[in-house]
């Protein structure tokens, strides 16, 4: 690629031109473009194609230039040597060489296998015939294409998603179509009875027949030569002019078994998926990892990561295992199921049945948690149901409105849509960037997008507010094949790194990490100086854990709290002083009024916490401004306390039970200075009409006669979010204790950027409940903790020198 | 992986047409805060000011302060590796040839800076 590249690369010989080796190569160009000299060799005449998408262009729904994946120039401009319709028949473990059916001998010192499956092809009599296929690549499906100009009659056996996928391609194309399966249901692998039941009436509206317990005996050649009919056990005799066998794959081991590697079901890997040769590496469908295969695309992707990690010697990251969901790709017909959908003796069912509606749904639910599920009719909520299955997370605290599916699409910003495909193309999906549905669409079919961060990177939909992402979702499950790779359980929390939040929190605690740099250290990470994604949640995760011991690095914060004021579009800022409890005075307001006339601030806004925001400030006056007015700047713009929003409580109001806003102001002084994982908003009302909307605060506090209701969790943002009830409490001092406890534990567990909703989504009240409530001695170390770590926080806008301010930045440097 | 420790790295000498690119000394490198940047007025130019920025492995890059998507002052940003993240909407620019990091495309001019004797020198053109 360029100059610098050595000239004696280590060689890296790919066995398999698919999807899991190309993807593998793709990552692995990503982290280590020059490491390797790369040579591919495919069976197949084509450069990699999306397999998944063959049912689309059998179904005259696509063409096949529209699912290559890596064009032949692709393989040119990075250098790699593809051998197309080259098939690798041995290799020489010894000598490191594998050589080909037609005489080439290409030495490696890494191999990967990507050797994928080969369908199963039934031991019958007449299987050789022609007419008789089976349907795995585009060689395959022009067959199918073909036969459909000049034949009548074709018959599928094999009622699983392939077979079904094919039937329907054939239908399309004017055959008369008969699906023969062996097992009582359709799809009996993804299924349940009533959801198979739903899905078969619906095929055979569209002009499909069935025999379902039907056992082929032979295949029947007619006068031509080729099939002519199928002969079925029970004596019945179906015409055939093109016969599909659709009845399972098998993972390709030959080769590797033919070199010693040793193989069950499929090629045996490690979690780092090297084979028992260390040098040999295998992934995809023709692997067995912990004794399960893998046939969908997702997993693949899973392995091709960590794969492509080693390859490039970074030696980070572990291959897990996958749960797989699966979704029909057939046109007007909505189905998906995922994870453990049969349930058993252990499991719970809820289930929504509406045939004449032509909608079923079935969730099955394992200690709290969602195991599987069957969507028929309406799949929306298909990708939510998935991530809570790979989450693991409880859903107690949802159960009573699981079933009723994710409405949290996002309420803002897209209309309230929440189907992605029944949107017009030119309907917008991502509010923030103003990303249209057709344009996600085309990046994802012409990029090859595969994953949600691809989407948000390359399109930048979902990738600012988020409210979005469960669209994106669906049309990533829509457009890229329904088994798109879903974002992991075990995120990583940015490109530098492979450990999630979790992980981090977890190793900062208990290897008292201080700095940053000895946690990129300890964590083996890949970048010299991590990014603008990581550095920012280590530091707060480095403060939030060890106060007093761990310095903070403002070189590592957004500027808006590196410069403690809100940056505007056009590069000056805004300041909006601190009004404790949202009270003020004459003096306040004369000083306000003051320096707005003095440092000539265009705009003067009246906020929705309270406060009064100066916008327009230049960077050059901010410490003058500050200075000026004498108050501190309210953290309005930090991941921190912002405000407490008061109503005027029970000193003035003919309602008011309990004087909030001197609660208010109590929290206030109690709290600012307390950075968060994300910004954290309170409410003190006086009375339950709750002028102060405490209901949709991060804590709500509301007076009633015999003492203060406390509400988490609330969240009045991107979706709104009505706050849940925690406590009642009698006193002054019980409110402080027990919000300033909740609020404590909240920045020891939460992620960075996680608001209080999201995280209690994570945990569950009821932890919080066991932490706060229950454990009283928990309690008030835990706001002993809170009080210890804001004790002597300096005043970053009046003391700037204690709270290490680097007041360069303020000072621009004139030319001479 | 860089594996650079040279103070007073110079920016690629940038493909300038400028008819000027006399070096200015402009401050000491020590004026220049580490992983972060300072800014060089230029009230009366119609590009506006440039930005001076000082990597975690102290090399120096000028760069106009502007954002290529919507002009965003890249001296606030968040400076990591020989990047700097913009402080409004997050592209990621390469202090080295001011060119936004894929998959977003744009370029920010940069100018040629030298360091010598712990002064920092531009050529502003």
């Amino acid at each position: 690629m360029n100059a610098r590249v050595p000239i004696n690369r280590p060689k890296l010989v790919v066995v398999g031109n698919g999807m899991a080796g190309m993807r593998t190569v793709e990552e692995l160009l990503k982290l280590a473009p020059d490491a390797y000299d790369i040579a591919v060799f495919g069976s197949e005449p084509h450069p990699n194609y999306n397999r998944i998408l063959l049912s689309p262009v059998l179904a005259g729904e696509q063409t096949i230039d529209e699912i290559i994946l890596n064009s032949h120039e692709w393989y040119t401009k990075n250098g790699i040597a593809l051998h197309a319709g080259r098939t690798v028949t041995g290799i020489d473990r010894a000598r490191r060489i594998v050589a080909t059916d037609d005489g080439i001998a290409a030495p490696y010192d890494r191999l990967l296998l990507a050797t994928g499956s080969s369908p199963f092809i039934l031991p019958i009599p007449g299987n050789d015939l022609p007419g008789v296929i089976t349907y795995r690549d585009i060689a395959d499906t022009q067959t199918m294409i073909a036969a459909a100009r000049e034949h009548r009659h074709a018959v599928v056996i094999g009622g699983g998603l392939l077979g079904l996928e094919a039937a329907n391609g054939l239908k399309l194309r004017g055959m008369d179509v008969t699906v023969v399966h062996l097992m009582p249901w359709l799809m009996e692998r993804q299924l349940d009875r009533t959801a198979a039941q739903m899905l078969q009436q619906s095929l055979e509206a569209k002009g499909l027949a069935f025999r379902l317990e039907a056992k082929t005996e032979a295949l029947i050649e007619g006068e031509s030569g080729r099939v002519a009919s199928v002969r079925l056990a029970s004596g019945e005799t179906l015409a055939a002019d093109l016969v599909v066998m659709a009845v399972g794959i098998r993972p390709n081991v030959a080769l590797a078994k033919s070199a010693g590697l040793y193989c069950d079901r499929g090629i045996v890997v490690n979690d780092t998926l090297q084979t028992f040769d260390p040098r040999v590496y295998a992934i995809g469908e023709c692997v067995a990892h912990r004794g399960l295969t893998y046939g969908l695309v997702a997993p693949l992707f899973e392995m091709a990561k960590v794969c492509a990690n080693h390859l490039a010697g970074y030696g980070i990251g572990r291959y897990a295992g996958s749960h797989v969901s699966t979704k029909l790709k057939v046109t007007g017909v909505d189905l998906f199921s995922a994870g453990d959908f049969t349930g058993g003796t252990d499991t719970e069912e809820i289930v929504l049945a509406d045939p004449a509606g032509g909608v079923y749904k079935k969730l099955v639910i394992r200690d709290d948690k969602l195991v599987g599920g069957v969507l028929y009719g309406d799949t929306a909520d298909g990708a939510w149901y998935f991530k809570l299955v790979r989450d693991g997370r409880s859903i107690a605290e949802i159960r009573d409105r699981l079933m009723f599916g994710e409405a949290n699409l996002g309420d803002t910003g897209h209309q309230g849509q929440s189907r992605a495909l029944a949107m017009a193309d030119d309907a917008e999906v991502c509010g923030c960037n103003g990303v249209c549905k057709g344009t996600i669409v085309k990046g994802i079919k012409e990029q090859g997008l595969f994953t949600l961060d691809d989407v948000r990177k390359h399109t930048k939909a979902s990738s600012s507010c988020g409210s979005c992402t469960g669209l994106v979702e669906q049309l990533l499950m829509a457009t890229a094949g329904g088994d798109y790779s879903a974002p992991a359980k075990l995120k990583p929390l940015c490109g530098c790194t492979d450990r999630n939040h979790q992980q981090v929190r977890d190793a900062i605690r208990e290897e008292h990490l201080l700095s940053i740099p000895a946690t990129m250290r300890f964590l083996e990470w890949r970048t010299p100086n991590g990014c603008a994604t990581c550095r920012p949640a280590l530091n707060y995760y480095l403060l939030s854990t060890w106060p007093k011991e761990a310095t903070d690095d403002p070189q590592s914060r957004f500027i808006n709290e590196r410069a403690h004021a809100n940056i505007q579009k056009d590069g000056t800022y805004s300041v909006i002083p601190r009004m404790w409890g949202g009270e003020t005075n004459s003096s306040e307001l004369r000083r306000i009024a003051d320096v707005v006339d003095k440092y000539q601030i265009r705009t003067v806004k009246v906020t929705g916490g309270q406060r009064i925001d100066l916008l327009g400030v230049k960077k050059a006056d901010l410490p003058a401004v500050w200075a000026d007015l004498g108050m501190p700047s309210g953290h309005a713009y930090a991941k921190a306390l912002r405000t407490v929003k008061t109503c005027v409580g029970s000193e003035w109001c003919r309602f008011g039970t309990q004087d909030s806003t001197t609660m208010g102001q109590d929290l206030e002084r109690a709290l600012w200075r307390m950075y968060a994982p994300h910004k954290v908003k309170l409410a003190v009302s006086g009375c339950p009409r709750n002028c102060a909307e405490s209901g949709i605060k991060d804590v709500g506090v509301i007076g009633v006669e015999s003492g203060w209701e406390i509400y988490v969790a609330g969240n009045g943002g991107i979706k709104t979010e009505v706050a849940q009830f925690l406590v009642k409490v009698k006193t002054r001092d019980e409110v402080l204790e027990y919000s300033g406890a909740f609020l404590q534990l909240y920045r020891e567990e939460g992620w960075y950027l996680e608001r209080t909703v999201h995280y209690i989504a994570r945990v569950g009240l009821d932890h919080v409940k066991r932490k706060v409530l229950d454990d009283a001695d928990n309690r008030r170390v835990l706001w002993e903790r809170l009080q210890f770590t804001l004790d002597g926080e300096p005043d970053p806008w009046h003391d700037m020198a204690k709270a290490r301010i680097d007041t360069r930045q303020f000072e621009a440097l004139a030319l001479a | 992986m860089t594996g650079s420790f040279a103070i007073g790295f110079a920016a690629p000498v940038s493909a300038s047409t400028s008819k000027d690119s006399t070096l200015i000394a402009v401050c000491s490198l020590e004026d220049v805060p580490i992983a972060g940047a300072r800014v060089i007025e230029r009230p009366q130019h119609p590009d506006g000011n440039v930005a001076l920025f000082r990597t975690a492995e102290n090399r120096v890059f000028a760069v106009l302060d502007r954002c290529p998507h919507k002009g965003g002052p890249l001296s606030q940003g968040i400076v990591y590796g020989d990047r700097v993240a913009c402080p409004l909407h997050n592209w990621s620019i390469e202090l080295g040839n001011g060119a936004a990091v894929a998959p977003d495309v744009g370029c920010a001019r940069t100018f040629p800076v030298n360091v010598e004797r712990g002064i920092v020198f531009v050529a502003l053109g």
